[in-house]
């Protein structure tokens, strides 16, 4: 079982607490009505599911329940780092060599 | 004397303390202290098992969790028959009754044992070969004959009568393994004070201690000095220390799996002891001291009951006092026999011959066995074993052929080296790297915070494992945080050490012989199966082994992978670690079902939830559905009526006169804030802003792609407040997809969002009499149809308590939804029932609630939805606000292929025999006579018979169905075709005048 930080309670918590959320930064138009198809298919359907690091959406469902993000390697299952929901993609990655 | 093969003077366990047990019916003795296998061997009982495949009679290889062979069913009562138990695990009680295995009618005579004869037939891939053909016979033949041979021993009958317990724990080091290795460790670590938690899946620790009788360490025999170092240890408020205990499984982020086995070993286990406990420790730092596993020799018959690894002998010698045999032989390729050989020969027992594969080995040991006058044999083999269910002879020969000679035994002791148990560490994820020079795979690159310490990092000798073990504890409670330890280290002042050996056939199994040389005893895996595996194309040892089977039986070829994977390495012409090793997966040795899962079985598996009103319906006989968690009353039948006539009854009821209906599981939740209305637009697809104070509308939820997620009707309280309601099922997931939204993508809303689904008890109070049972008990609230008109929502009293009266319908009668804070839930539906009884009333479930609501063709998400329907198939355009220009799902709905021509459209259905009820589910074509496999246009949602309508009626998604009004459709069902008029989705009282009724 894995132990993912919430960066609201500021805590380690273990994974039962957590459910995943999916992908993060997809935003979601301002003007979606609008959208082109392709855009739409974009934004509701691709995903990147990478070897490798992964943004991703968290909630601490059984906790503080906030959403926010985790960064995550998909080959070891190890969390990078956690931030809150709306804050930027880290362009810098603790422990990561790119 | 508890034996006839115990030998005074050696030995740990107290003569005096005898326990009776039996084997196969026949009784014995033995000593407390002993295991099964200890006390069947003083016994002289070598024979214990059939093997698996061809039936061979089988005896004890091991004195550990390692042993393939040794497996038995412990009877205690008729629900506790546990198959499988190793003996040489099983700790011995007074009254233990064991039975042999995988044998009939009897262990000594085994009629199965014929497919030793015919053995060719069964060689490595026989089940992907023989039973190709005809294809007819896999089902009817060969399927359930291979089903009745398969499988080790026979499975309890009777629910699991014991209980099992289960514990989180947190800990600086937690270290792994309770030998010298171990236990040094744990005393630097536990030294600084550090949380340590030490366990061992032995009853006594000490590891390889228990045999080593050349052991001193600070001043002290070592055994002796783990009993005093664990004393210390359990003295000590920081260390936890766990007998009995296997770490079966290492996961993420030093996440340990332990099972501790508490009264197995009890002759009478009290009810207030749990059978096994399960432990899930997170350590900061784990200290991995998990051993070595003795390995083999692979030679012609090695199977044969009576022989067995050196160092287990040696075990079942120094500490349990039993002689393996009166006469034994010794084969091996390392050291280490030789200290079995001399151990059994100071014992008193004949040590027929020392058979050595090696050329000229030197060393104190082989000094030593020189010395006591046992005959040693430099550069012979062993090319086969004589007996049958028990060894007689042992055929010796110079290992590059020449002249034999076959030695009288009753017991041969083998070594072909040791192999370090890296199954724990390569579970971490730890990646292991190949020693050419002593040929072993020992931890390599590290993935979590663990090390390895003592024979499972390959570290030989006690003196350098004690060094090791010692500083690693201690680094890794200084790494977990500790200061640094005041302890001393323990002294070790003499010590036994060996290494080598070899892997593979040893010479007369060798590639150009047909012997039947065991590699993998449970299993019946032989040297020649692995050749003939490679021979038919498998290259890679994972393929080997699924080919062979292989390392694949419940003791995972603990003893037989790295012999596999030589011989197959040998046989591919590569080396070793090309051919690679095969994965090690959790877990270590088999765990029960019970300790896993724990307290969560029957009523504890998952929560159940009961409303207020519950009490009520149960008391009148209500018989209950499961809907999610949730118990919900499904109808309310009177004496002498099944669920078709109580159904009818209650429908009837509430359309004559009223029905009370227990509403409480309804999802409910609270959205206020000065943003609500602007939330309420974002999330729904209806309009809000304008929705008046005190009005309801129905609201429909879709997902981003644009079908229809949840609905359910809301009232506006407030200009800032709305109560939502939300479908049984869909209520937390309504809410985490809310929360979602608010959260994630709408964060400038200033709204919040509350679970009100238990605080409110909702009583449903619908048909003509409806107002007449509520108005006498409601204040201020006037309940005119010009103050509360259909769709509203007024707060008031009623009982004298608050309450949240709906007016609205899921009937389409007349009727009310009375919301009072839970804990009056049932003393308000008392008081409404008495109200009712003046008006004939009756209480209805939710298969009535079921029947009305599709009468009027009110539609259930996730009944007639299946989360490809948008508003537009579900005839519901009319809830999507037109001038909208966003809500989620607004752009998934305009799709292309959701506003496609030909879509699954929801219709009702009339069969043309009213009195057939279709079934749910059933598919529904345009021409019956078209060849299967038929084109299906649609199905059926939901089918009832309506007493109300006086035929059955149904709902269905049928492709373009708003355009085929009037067309007759076919389902196709086993007992013939069933005709079916396409109509509108309302059956009863089309016009809705019944809601002001």
């Amino acid at each position: 079982m894995l132990l993912i930080r919430c960066p609201y309670c500021e805590e380690e918590r273990p994974e039962l607490e957590f459910r995943n959320a999916g992908e993060a930064h997809i935003a979601r138009s301002a003007n979606i009505s609008g959208e082109s198809d392709d855009d739409f298919e974009k934004f509701f359907f691709i995903r990147s599911n990478p070897k490798g690091i992964i943004y991703e959406r968290w909630r601490h469902m059984h906790g503080c329940a906030r959403f926010f993000n985790a960064v995550r390697d998909t080959v070891t299952d190890k969390f990078v780092m956690t931030y809150k929901a709306g804050e930027p993609k880290p362009s810098k990655l603790p422990g990561v060599a790119k | 004397m508890s034996g006839a093969l115990r030998i005074s003077g050696a030995g740990r366990l107290s003569q005096a303390k005898t326990a009776r047990f039996s084997f196969d019916g026949q009784s014995y003795t033995g000593i407390e202290g002993d295991t099964l296998a200890s006390a069947l061997l003083a016994n002289g009982v070598h024979l214990v098992g059939r093997s698996f495949k061809y039936h061979r009679p089988r005896g004890i290889l091991s004195a550990g969790a390692e042993e393939p062979n040794a497996l038995v069913q412990i009877v205690r009562d008729d629900a506790r028959k546990t198959p499988n138990v190793r003996a040489t695990v099983q700790e011995l009680y007074d009254g233990l009754a064991a039975n042999s295995q995988n044998r009939w009618p009897s262990l000594s005579f085994d009629v199965s044992a014929v497919n030793d004869l015919a053995s060719p037939l069964f060689s490595a891939g026989f089940y992907y070969k023989t039973f190709m053909w005809p294809k007819a016979a896999w089902k009817s033949l060969y399927e359930p004959k291979i089903r009745e041979a398969a499988g080790l021993g026979v499975s309890p009958d009777k629910p699991d009568p014991d209980h099992y317990s289960s514990r989180y724990a947190h800990c600086d080091v937690l270290v792994l393994g309770g030998g010298a290795a171990g236990i040094a460790a744990a005393l630097a670590a536990a030294e600084t004070g550090a949380r340590v938690i030490l366990a061992d899946e032995q009853a006594e620790f000490g590891g390889s201690l228990r045999f080593e009788s050349g052991a001193k360490i600070d001043g002290q025999d070592g055994f002796a000095w783990a009993q005093a170092a664990i004393a210390r240890l359990r003295a000590m408020d920081n260390v936890r220390v766990l007998p009995r205990t296997t770490a079966f499984g290492y996961y993420a982020q030093n996440f340990v799996g332990l099972v501790e086995r508490v009264s197995d070993h009890l002759k009478a286990p009290g009810h207030d002891l749990p059978r096994e406990r399960l432990w899930q420790v997170r350590a900061k730092r784990v200290v991995l001291a998990s051993g070595a596993i003795e390995r083999h020799m692979v030679f012609a018959n090695n199977d044969r009951p009576g022989i067995m690894l050196a160092g287990a002998a040696r075990t079942f010698l120094n500490h349990y006092g039993v002689a393996v045999g009166r006469n034994v032989g010794v084969y091996t390729a390392n050291d280490s026999a030789y200290a079995a050989a001399i151990d059994l020969k100071k014992a008193g027992v004949n040590v027929a011959a020392i058979v050595d594969l090696r050329d000229n080995p030197t060393g104190p040991v082989i000094d030593e066995a020189r010395a006591l006058g046992i005959e040693i044999n430099f550069g012979r083999a062993v090319i086969r074993a004589g007996g049958k269910l028990r060894v007689s002879s042992m055929t010796v020969q110079p290992k590059n052929g020449g002249g034999e000679r076959t030695v009288p035994v009753d017991a041969i002791l083998m070594s072909a080296g040791w192999t370090p148990s890296v199954h724990l560490f390569s579970q971490s994820r730890g990646k292991v790297a190949f020693n050419d020079e002593t040929k072993r795979f020992v931890p390599g690159t590290y993935a979590q915070d663990c090390i390895s310490v003592g024979a499972c990092n390959g570290t030989d000798g006690l003196s350098a494992t004690v060094d090791e073990a010692y500083a690693a504890g201690a680094k890794a409670a200084k790494d977990a945080g500790a200061k640094t330890a005041k302890g001393t280290k323990p002294k070790v002042d003499a010590s036994e050490s060996w290494s080598r050996g070899m892997l593979g056939a040893a010479p007369g199994a060798g590639p150009d012989t047909t012997v039947k040389a065991f590699v993998d005893f449970q299993n019946d895996v032989t040297a020649k199966d692995i050749r003939q595996a490679v021979h038919e194309g498998m290259r890679s040892i994972e393929h080997v082994k699924r080919f062979t089977t292989n390392g694949m039986a419940t003791d995972q070829g603990k003893t037989s992978n790295m012999h596999g994977l030589a011989i197959a390495a040998e046989t591919l012409g590569k080396p070793i670690p090309e051919v690679g090793l095969t994965t090690f997966r959790a877990p270590y040795t088999p765990v029960t079902f019970g300790a896993i899962v724990s307290h969560a079985r029957g009523p504890l598996f998952d929560p159940t939830r009961k409303t207020a009103i519950h009490p009520w319906a149960e008391a009148q006989g209500a018989v209950f559905e499961d809907v999610g968690q949730w118990k919900r009353a499904w109808y309310f039948p009177k004496a002498g009526e099944d669920m078709h006539a109580a159904v009818d009854r209650e429908c009837v009821a509430v359309r004559n006169q009223a029905g009370l209906f227990d509403a409480s599981t309804l999802g409910k939740i609270e959205v206020v804030g000065p943003d609500a209305a602007k939330f309420m637009e974002l999330l729904y697809t209806n309009p809000w802003e304008k929705l008046e104070l005190g009005r309801c509308r129905y609201g429909i939820m879709l997902r981003e792609d644009g079908f229809i997620y949840d609905d359910g009707v809301v009232g506006r309280l407030a200009p800032d407040r709305f109560h939502v309601t939300t479908t049984t099922g869909g209520a937390p997931r309504v809410m985490n997809h809310m929360e979602d939204y608010l959260q994630t993508e709408f964060p400038h809303l200033n709204v919040w969002l509350t679970s009100i689904t238990e605080q409110w008890a909702v009583i449903a109070v619908q048909g003509p009499k409806s107002r007449d049972i509520i108005a006498p008990l409601v204040e201020g609230i006037d309940m005119s149809d010009e103050a509360l008109p259909h769709m509203s929502v007024r707060e008031g009293k009623i009982c004298g308590v608050p309450t949240r009266l709906f007016r609205m319908s899921f009937t389409g009668e007349r009727g009310f939804e009375v919301n009072v804070p839970a804990d009056y839930g049932q003393a308000v539906w008392e008081a409404l029932w008495a109200e009712g009884q003046k008006h004939d009333a009756t209480a209805y479930g939710t298969e009535a609630m079921h029947v009305l609501r599709a009468e009027k063709g009110y539609i259930i998400v996730g009944q007639d939805t299946d989360g490809t329907v948008t508003p537009n198939d579900a005839g519901l355009d009319w809830a999507v606000g037109k001038k909208k220009v966003d809500f989620v799902g607004i752009r998934g709905m305009a799709r292309p292929d959701l506003v496609a021509k030909g879509r699954k459209q929801l219709v009702g259905l009339k069969t043309k025999d009213p009195k057939v009820v279709l079934e749910e589910g059933a598919q529904i074509v345009e021409d019956p006579k078209q060849a299967i496999p038929m084109k299906m246009i649609g199905h059926v949602t939901s089918s009832y018979w309506s007493q109300n309508c006086g035929r059955s009626i149904a709902l269905a998604l049928v492709a373009g169905g708003r355009d085929r009004m009037g067309d007759t459709l076919y389902v196709p069902m086993p007992n013939g075709v069933i005709e079916v008029e396409v109509t509108g989705m309302v059956f009863f009282d089309e016009t809705g005048g019944r809601l002001n009724g």
